[in-house]
């Protein structure tokens, strides 16, 4: 059984309000790092501690956190990057709804290091209701004297400001995040400047992820070196993953990053094994945007290896034989799913939702998603799949943010697997709209690499 | 104030200049001139903010500076990178830009209407040119283009929605030179639109600046609409003594007729700055003024680089120091179109000396080749 640091307490009923909270060790972070500490030591512990943006680029956070510039007479922020609208992924929503306390902690003691007495939440518009738990939540700090003037009696002044977005995906990329809650349209920035140094209203900014803030609580109550214990290598800590598709058990589970995917999907502590007795097909280990992964290069490495739920095994092998961790969004298919129907959702899913500021997006996307409409209704050509990947190429790294790049991903890794199936659906027209090309090769062990 | 700037030195596609520190990559490659500079479909030197968006002018990074020759590993957006001290730009020798920026072209045209035999801004296109010198000669898209609903934005200005490239010009100078903007982007990805809020009419002195700054026919001049096509005008210098603005301008005539006014454009297609003030010119001279005694003329419009008369007449271009072999070194020379790859005839594999007669279309058929 793995260590839970976030969701040890999410079973305790009412864990929601602030007194049960509070009774089970809640707060406990904000009185020992106002009274205790000072902000650089604060930012200290969680470099210690090897914590790691949870929202999907994987980049410590401490660093992060000491890049910020500290002009004078400028005030800094810190926004919490609560738009959680990568498919597949739902940890934050899970996160808040339960325990939205822990990232009100989390948001205290983050803004007191980082300096920030305006700190904000910018969550999804559909998350409407979990709005109003978080109003609730910090009205209840609010009233105990953990936010507002001289929090602690240590001078420190904190609010907290909730911000729903209008329901667009492009609106958790930092900087489109940031236009967005300055009241503009959610048009991504050019970088540099980073918002490190220009942010939200032209102020040095640290945008975070809302699990990256809510493990700032444990690192601080137990320490960043005890934090770092746990977990393997640069993957330190515990890390949310949200596991959905044909899995017995959908949902949030709390992993320390030592378990071996395997292990994930067919434990009974976690995902339960493969729905209604079927093989496992693929998956997608880190949200929509990674590479896909056949069920055979999920659960070893190229080189033999078994693959263990962490930043740097998922990634082992590069894009050729390997994916990412991402946001943990966990999609598990199995062998009656249908790959090329599948890049095609994603594929309209980006369409939809790329924000037209630069053309390789804009145009290309749209492009890509006919062209496997077409294929995924038996009227594709040969040449589209050689044409796919060429549009994939011209998107990704050409575009001002990276939905280019998440955009041009699935389906760059769903030709490279899973060219036969491709193949199939257009050679074999009228038997791919009937039936599925089910499990071909993709579960076969992997040939050993001398 | 007095201490001088020390220059940054950046090289170019094996050019080297010195420019000022915070010039942008494309503006150090505009003091180079000629083809070493990247096309900018979005950017505009005349308003703050504008760039980054359109993606055609992508350069490689090969060395960053002097201090840190680390390359970059993406291409980066030339018009909104500023160059660093020893930092050395690939441009159009290197083969990752020019196959990018072919992909862009192909993706600003895929859902282009292509109607230029019926669209006033053909013959001074700024997508016309760039799809000339940087792209492919087919498509590979086989679907239905986009279309939108029709919109009225007033009396003086034609939208067509079609055309637009979303380069986002028009909402800066809106921003910028107006003082209430009426218009922006709606929507959003692939079907997002120019359009003002609630089929309003964009009424405003400067609003006209809008069909000088559109890359494409998107904003097109309501007064000039279908009257002629622009290479059969005769474009003049001419200036008026303007109450609201320079009143510099060039009349765009056919005899003695003014047909069209626009402001001044230099050689990158953007309005004539005077003493640093970007030339904009207001409503009542670009659409109310349309007698020659209106105005006092100066004289035939100087020659720019989208003129069909321009070739190889650069103004202000800089001699580069190195001499041809090191500026050649890794360019091919250029060809603009190799038409054997596109035509039927003339197949380099028939001699025609060596033919009996005259050539005809039977002698280019490959039943004829054969024998």
């Amino acid at each position: 059984m793995g260590r839970k640091l976030l969701l040890d307490k999410a079973h305790i009923e009412n864990i929601r309000l602030y007194d049960v909270y509070r009774q089970h060790g809640g707060y406990r972070s904000v009185e020992k790092a106002l009274k205790s500490m000072s902000p650089d030591q604060v930012t200290e512990e969680v470099k210690k501690s090897g914590l790691r943006g949870r929202g999907g680029a994987g980049f410590p956070t401490g660093m992060k956190w000491s890049f910020l510039a500290k002009p004078e007479g400028v005030p800094r922020y810190l926004v919490v990057n609560a738009d959680e609208s990568e498919p597949g992924t739902f940890k934050d929503r899970y996160l808040m709804e339960f325990i939205p306390h822990l990232l009100i902690e989390g948001m205290i003691t983050s803004s007191y290091a980082l300096g920030s007495s305006r700190s904000y939440i910018y969550i999804r518009g559909e998350y409407a209701w979990i709005v109003d738990i978080l109003q609730q939540a910090i009205a209840e700090a609010k009233n105990n004297g953990w936010l507002g003037k001289n929090i602690l009696g240590s001078g420190f002044d904190c609010e907290i400001y909730i911000h729903p977005g209008a329901g667009a995906y492009i609106c958790g990329e930092e900087t489109a995040l940031l236009e967005s809650l300055e009241g503009k349209r959610g048009n991504p920035r050019i970088k540099p400047p980073f918002p490190a140094v220009k942010g939200l209203w032209d102020c040095p900014t640290v945008v975070n992820n809302v699990e990256t803030i809510a493990a700032v609580v444990p690192i601080i109550n137990e320490g960043g070196e005890e934090y770092a214990k746990i977990g393997i290598g640069k993957s330190t800590g515990t890390k949310l993953i949200s596991s959905c598709g044909n899995i017995n058990k959908p949902g949030v589970y709390e992993i320390d990053m030592t378990i071996s995917v395997e292990e994930f999907i067919y434990s009974d502590e976690y995902c339960g094994g493969i729905a209604n007795g079927k093989r496992l097909k693929a998956c997608i280990p880190g949200g929509s945007s990674v590479p896909i992964l056949p069920a055979n290069l999920l659960l070893k490495t190229a080189k033999g290896e078994t693959r263990l739920m962490n930043y740097e095994s998922l990634a082992d092998g590069g894009f050729q034989t390997g994916s990412m961790m991402g946001s943990g969004g966990f999609i598990v298919l199995d062998e009656t799913q249908c790959v090329v129907k599948h890049t095609y959702t994603l594929a309209r899913f980006y369409r939809h939702e790329s924000c037209g500021q630069c053309s390789p997006c804009r145009e290309g996307t749209g492009w890509m998603e006919k062209i496997l409409l077409n294929i995924d209704n038996g009227k594709g050509k040969m040449s589209d799949i050689g044409l796919l990947w060429d549009i994939q190429r011209k998107i990704e790294g050409n575009t001002i943010c990276p939905l280019g790049d998440a955009a041009a991903w699935p389906v760059a890794a769903a030709i490279r697997h899973f060219r036969d199936e491709f193949e199939w659906h257009i050679t074999n027209p009228d038997d791919a709209v009937r039936r599925n090309y089910g499990l071909a090769n993709y579960a076969k062990p992997l040939e050993v690499v001398a | 104030m007095a201490e001088e700037k020390k220059l940054f030195k950046v090289t170019i596609d094996n050019i080297t200049v010195e420019v000022a520190p915070g010039t942008t990559i494309l503006n150090a490659a505009r003091q180079i001139g000629s083809d070493v500079t990247p096309p900018a479909m979005c950017y505009y030197s005349k308003l703050q903010g504008s760039g980054g968006k359109c993606r055609t002018c992508l350069v490689e990074v090969a060395a960053g500076s002097t201090a840190d020759p680390r390359p970059m590993p993406k291409l980066v957006a030339s018009c909104r990178t500023n160059v660093m001290d020893g930092m050395i730009v690939k441009n159009i020798t290197s083969e990752r830009v020019l196959d990018a920026r072919a992909g862009v072209v192909e993706f600003l045209l895929i859902n282009h209407p292509l109607d230029c035999p019926i669209c006033d801004q053909a013959g001074e296109c700024h997508l016309q040119d760039l799809s000339y010198e940087h792209g492919k000669e087919g498509t590979r898209y086989e679907f239905a283009r986009r279309t939108f609903e029709k919109e009225d934005i007033g009396p003086y200005i034609q939208l067509h929605m079609t055309r637009c490239i979303l380069c986002y010009r028009c909402t800066y100078v809106a921003d910028q030179l107006t003082d209430k903007r009426v218009h922006g982007i709606l929507d959003r990805g692939d079907h997002a639109e120019i359009s003002t809020y609630i089929s309003k009419a964009i009424d405003n002195d400067f609003s006209g600046n809008m069909i000088d700054v559109c890359p494409v026919g998107a904003l097109t001049d309501k007064t000039f609409r279908f009257k002629n096509r622009v290479w059969f005008t005769k474009p003049l210098d001419a200036h008026r003594d303007c109450p609201t603005c320079c009143g510099k301008v060039t009349l765009w005539n056919r005899g003695d007729e003014v047909l069209r006014v626009t402001a001044r454009k230099d050689q990158w297609g953007e309005v004539q700055s005077y003493d640093g003030k970007p030339g904009w010119i207001c409503n009542t001279c670009r659409f109310d003024k349309k007698k020659l005694s209106d105005w006092v003329i100066e004289g035939p419009m100087k020659v720019n680089r989208h003129s069909v008369i321009s070739a190889n007449k650069y103004i202000d271009a800089k001699r580069s120091h190195e001499t041809i072999a090191e500026v050649m070194g890794g360019r091919q020379p250029r060809l603009m179109m190799d038409i054997h790859n596109i035509s039927d005839v003339n197949k380099p594999g028939v001699h025609l000396s060596e033919l009996p007669g005259p050539a005809t279309g039977d002698t280019f058929t490959p039943d004829h080749n054969k024998e």
